[in-house]
């Protein structure tokens, strides 16, 4: 393992224990909460993963996927979204526009560490 | 006889009071007797033509012999039966309401009831899909709870954790714990009160149109004191119940008022009086835009008509949605959804400032005949740079004394519930049939 994960997200107690779970299983993350820069910060901090929320200050996760998804060099980058409502229809957006994985809050650590573990090993 | 009765009833009625036999009708109107012995009974459909020829051998009105509540039961009925899918006899829908019109009445209450509950049950689902609050707190809640999830996890996986993550993790706890409490109760209180206020019950311009006809369209309080207070007149109203449909009421009496200021009653009253209900020349006269004429004669009782006649009043938003209803017998509006697109109404809308006059026959047997002056309007209230808000209304009046003409718009309710086999303009076929009417 070791690999580098951005998680885009802003709920400070949820990014505290995603860093944790990750962290202990040999991780390296680091963590962006604006929206509006996420697209940036993913340029310059080039992870081999992205964890993203839809629900973001400034920009919502879909605009930002669908960002990525139009840039060659983010195109093929495994990202997996996270969206508070597990409606079918927020599930289907997420697929279209190229989300590698979806998961629904609330998730269990296990669930998140072998998604992150399997989107990685790609 | 009963004001309800059906056509074949009230010929029957007629003909016996005339002391014609039926033998006799049926060879004046070159029909075979057990052929009128039919109709008599409710069973036969009647057209126009044979009801006209019916009519003047037993010299009353075509319209005296049938009524637009009939069509509007028999229409129902076969409403009803279309959207519950199942096999009634829609051809025998008439024979059926002549021979049990309380049953008749029964099924399409009842079929008028699970519409309005239809409806509000997609309110509802709105209001649960589109609600920005509801949304929010749900959004809070769910993040709470995920948060709570993953921390507690990681306390309660049995690995060890160095002391200060521990603290920091149960500290997190506590705080997401209070969170979760406030943002649970702030959930549940805002389903309390939605579930109090607005009772669900019916639409809000449903509201404010039943409190409308319950003072029979005319605001007696406004047309003697302009200058009283609105919102007591509102707040005396238990007929409107949720607040929207306050709003609208608030909405509507300020219109009123200004209206009534630029026209007061008596002015309108002598004006009819004189030169009859004519829009066009009353607006003239009284030196008023059509749109004010339009709402003010809706809103004048039905003494004030030479005869009698109420007329009704239909107005729409630009994107035509029907925003003001006032009914008039034997042209039927349409409770929900999107009305018949060749109205006058439309054509207005399509052309501001020109008004559009027409002379309609509503499609099916009865072929009632109206005047309708329709105009449209666009302002900008929130100025030059605002969206334009366009407003187009349409004033129908009965016109008994003109028979039904070649030239006649014909036009009907909505597609859903339309009769007429060969309009260009429909948009979804009817649930009607009037294939088999004979004659």
């Amino acid at each position: 393992m070791g690999g580098r994960v951005l998680l885009i997200e802003d709920e400070p107690n949820i990014i505290e224990a995603i860093r944790f779970v990750l962290s202990r299983d040999g991780w390296r993350v680091d963590v962006h909460s604006d929206g509006g820069t996420a697209r940036e910060a993913v340029r310059t901090r080039a992870p081999d993963l992205v964890i993203l929320d839809v629900m973001l200050p400034n920009r919502s996760g879909y605009d930002i996927l669908h960002d990525l998804r139009a840039d060659p060099d983010t195109r093929l980058l495994p990202v997996l979204m996270l969206t508070a409502r597990g409606q079918k229809k927020d599930r289907e957006l997420a697929e279209k526009l190229g989300a590698s994985r979806f998961m629904t809050k609330p998730f269990s650590n296990g669930e998140m560490l072998s998604t992150v573990r399997e989107l990685a090993g790609q | 006889m009963a004001k309800t009765a059906l056509t074949g009833t009230r010929i029957r009625a007629r003909r016996i009071d005339s002391g014609i036999r039926q033998a006799d009708l049926a060879r004046r109107c070159e029909i075979s007797p057990s052929y009128l012995n039919l109709i008599e009974h409710n069973r036969r459909r009647i057209g126009g033509a044979l009801l006209n020829r019916l009519a003047r051998a037993l010299e009353v009105e075509s319209s005296s012999l049938s009524e637009g509540a009939e069509v509007a039961l028999t229409a129902a009925l076969g409403a009803a039966a279309a959207h519950t899918g199942t096999n009634a006899e829609i051809g025998r829908v008439e024979e059926f309401a002549g021979r049990f019109p309380g049953w008749a009445r029964l099924a399409e209450r009842q079929f008028r009831e699970i519409e309005r509950l239809e409806r509000v049950v997609e309110v509802l689902n709105d209001r649960l899909t589109y609600d920005p609050h509801l949304a929010a707190s749900m959004h809070d809640v769910l993040s709470t709870v995920t948060a709570i999830r993953s921390t507690s996890a990681i306390l309660a996986d049995g690995e060890a954790i160095e002391p200060e993550w521990q603290a920091r993790f149960h500290r997190n706890l506590y705080e997401d714990s209070q969170r979760l409490a406030q943002s649970a109760g702030a959930l549940v209180d805002y389903l309390d009160s939605a579930g109090d206020s607005e009772q669900g019950a019916s639409l809000p311009l449903e509201e404010l149109e039943a409190w409308l006809a319950a003072q029979n369209w005319g605001l007696a309080a406004l047309e003697e004191d302009p200058d009283r207070d609105l919102s007591a007149l509102i707040a005396d109203a238990p007929a409107l119940a949720s607040s929207s449909a306050r709003d609208l009421a608030m909405r509507h009496l300020e219109r009123y008022r200004a209206d009534a200021r630029a026209l007061p009653l008596d002015t309108l009253v002598e004006a009819v009086q004189r030169i009859g209900p004519d829009p066009v020349l009353l607006a003239s006269a009284c030196a008023v835009d059509l749109p004010v004429i339009f709402r003010r004669l809706a809103a004048l009782p039905e003494d004030a008509f030479p005869d009698r006649q109420m007329p009704g009043l239909v107005i729409c938003d630009g994107s035509g949605t029907l925003t003001f209803r006032k009914p008039i017998a034997g042209f039927d509006l349409p409770r929900y959804g999107a009305a018949c697109a060749i109205w006058p109404l439309f054509q207005a809308l399509q052309r501001p400032m020109m008004p559009v006059r027409a002379s309609v026959t509503m499609a099916g047997r009865d072929r009632r005949r109206f005047l309708t002056n329709a105009i449209s309007l666009t302002s900008y209230p929130a100025g030059f740079n605002g969206p334009p808000v366009v407003e187009a209304l349409m004033l129908i009046q009965p016109d008994m004394e003109h028979a039904a003409s070649a030239n006649d718009l014909t036009i009907g309710t909505s597609c859903r519930i339309c009769v007429e086999p060969t309009c260009p303009a429909r948009r979804e076929p009817s649930i009607l049939t009037l294939a088999d009417a004979p004659v």
